[in-house]
């Protein structure tokens, strides 16, 4: 569904992305794991458009979208819940939810997957009317989560969902995010520090370092590997 | 529902504003002077509150948009003005602002796709310098008065043009804003990542928000240029801006209402101050500085709600 070739980007003089390569097969969960700094938010932001590419390609279905602005990547229906959550602070829950379907027109539609986030996330339908920057740092990951699936998207990426949220909170929102998975069949792209949580619930697992992809595979099999078990499982 | 009844609340102040303008003959022309800043203060402010407030773009240029607006107006009219017998002078003032109104708005779109990209204290030193670019340019061009000023302008102005102009653009804003395409000016503003990430185009936004502060601060100037009928580029210095920009802080950034009032208090108080002679302006600055100290997000800011206000004098906070 989601095919990217050498990709490479710069900012400025430094290469934050040398050449990476990855594929998320349709209805699967896909994991790319790293240490900070390794280049996982760029190539994400690659991807929806907020970043310019410097080399490589990245297909969407069998569309070049490489470089395309992120409105039109939006529409093309992929969605993403940012980094550090980004909450319109001043509008409420449910407004933030709006601009998550913002590109889209039909209104009956629209109320069904307010609906569906309000069920999956009950906790936001009692905040409803709150402001989002009132929320705390797990129902705005929440909100985040669900503001991009009111977009309807082919495929959902998520940086970092578990940065800086209560741990107990963080075993939830992973459980809603297979719950995503399997009750729409949502493609998700998943971007984690935490290896440990993101392997258990991912199919597949890049990798990256610096830049580079250092290893892919199953995300069982590569929470086998002796490397990885060290690196970033934090065994010795 | 709604819609139908703000825009009978438009039709209703529009009424108005012909009604009083029945009688404005009567009322004291010190007053009367007053009241017709106050119309177009609210209209500067509302408009830069879009820019500054809604949109989150610091713009310090409104003094250019109101200065082309007002002398493109004074030029249509007293053209026209000249050439033609009295039936059709009530046709003259409306051409004549929205022609000012939409170079201001033109110059808004040419100033505001370079300087855009530009963020914060960036946009506002760029946005400044354009205001006085304007006005160099102006003081030095001949047929528009350079320096001298521009005179004899045909005074069209009255209360009903400059109240209705107030009603439509409070009507519009407000209409803009609560709309869900509105609402992607605070989008931008709260996270122009996330909005951009939401698929709404940012550039699009800002832009528009520019050209449309920038139409109705032209709209402004010719109202101003038709009431006091001399101009000239000093009344339209940077001086002209950071009042306006002034009023959108202390209102609240983002808040029509709390603008609103900003503007009617802020045009008063020197008025009201002139008794006190040579401590005027060091009460009024004196007062900024109190309101920017007590309340930073303005008098009425993003955490005003009334209903909590009202709270808050009912029930005084416990002590703990």
């Amino acid at each position: 569904m989601l095919r990217v070739q050498n990709l490479q980007v710069r900012y400025g003089a430094i290469a934050a992305v040398k050449g990476i390569s990855l594929t998320i097969e349709r209805g699967t969960i896909a994991t790319l794991l790293g240490t900070n700094g390794a280049g996982k938010t760029t190539t994400l932001r690659t991807i929806s458009g907020l970043i310019k590419a410097a080399g490589g390609t990245i297909h969407f279905g069998d569309r070049d979208i490489t470089n395309k602005p992120c409105h039109e990547i939006v529409a093309m229906g992929i969605a993403q819940a940012p980094e550090g959550r980004m909450i319109f602070s001043n509008l409420t829950v449910k407004e933030n939810l709006r601009m998550g379907a913002y590109l889209r027109k039909d209104r009956a539609e629209i109320q069904r997957d307010l609906d569906f986030a309000f069920s999956i996330f009950p906790r936001l339908k009692e905040r409803m009317k709150q402001p989002g920057g009132t929320l705390s740092g797990g129902e705005q990951q929440m909100l985040a989560i669900s503001r991009a699936l009111m977009a309807r998207p082919g495929l959902l990426m998520l940086d970092e969902p578990s940065l800086g949220i209560a741990p107990i909170l963080v075993k939830t929102i992973f459980d809603k995010i297979v719950e995503i998975n399997r009750e729409l069949g949502m493609t998700i792209l998943l971007v984690e520090q935490n290896a440990h949580l993101a392997l258990q619930i991912a199919h597949y697992a890049y990798v990256i370092e610096t830049g580079q992809m250092v290893i892919e595979g199953k995300a069982s099999e590569i929470a086998k590997n002796e490397d990885v078990r060290k690196a970033y499982l934090g065994e010795t | 529902m709604k819609t139908y009844s703000s825009k009978l609340y438009l039709f209703v102040a529009i009424l108005t504003s012909l009604l009083v303008s029945f009688f404005q003959d009567e009322i004291n022309p010190y007053y009367f002077q007053i009241i017709i800043y106050i119309g177009i203060n609210i209209i500067l402010a509302t408009s830069l509150n879009l820019i500054n407030g809604f949109a989150g773009q610091f713009s310090l240029g409104h003094a250019g948009f109101m200065s082309l607006g007002a002398y493109t107006a004074s030029l249509v009219s007293s053209t026209l003005h000249a050439s033609s017998g009295n039936p059709v002078d009530i046709l003259i003032l409306p051409l004549a602002l929205l022609l000012g109104g939409a170079v201001a708005a033109l110059a808004g779109l040419l100033v505001g796709i370079p300087t855009l990209r530009l963020k914060g204290d960036y946009l506002a030193i760029t946005t400044l310098g354009f205001g006085e670019i304007i006005r160099v340019v102006i003081q030095n061009l001949n047929f528009l008065g350079g320096a001298r000023g521009f005179t004899g302008i045909p005074k069209l102005a009255n209360f009903f043009w400059v109240f209705s102009v107030v009603s439509i653009v409070v009507f519009a804003i407000s209409n803009l804003i609560n709309s869900t395409y509105g609402k992607g000016f605070l989008a931008v503003r709260d996270d122009e990542i996330a909005a951009q990430a939401m698929g709404i185009n940012t550039t699009k936004y800002k832009v528009i928000a520019f050209i449309t502060g920038a139409f109705f601060a032209g709209i402004a100037g010719g109202l101003y240029a038709h009431f006091i009928s001399y101009i000239n580029p000093q009344q339209f210095s940077f001086i002209k801006s950071i009042e306006i920009v002034v009023m959108v802080i202390i209102g609240g950034m983002g808040s029509t209402v709390g603008v609103i009032i900003a503007a009617i208090v802020l045009t008063i108080l020197p008025e009201a101050l002139r008794g006190i002679a040579e401590y005027r302006m060091v009460i009024y600055s004196l007062m900024l500085v109190v309101i920017m100290i007590s309340r930073p997000q303005g008098l009425f800011g993003k955490s005003f709600r009334l209903k909590e206000l009202v709270a808050k004098f009912r029930r005084p906070p416990m002590s703990a």
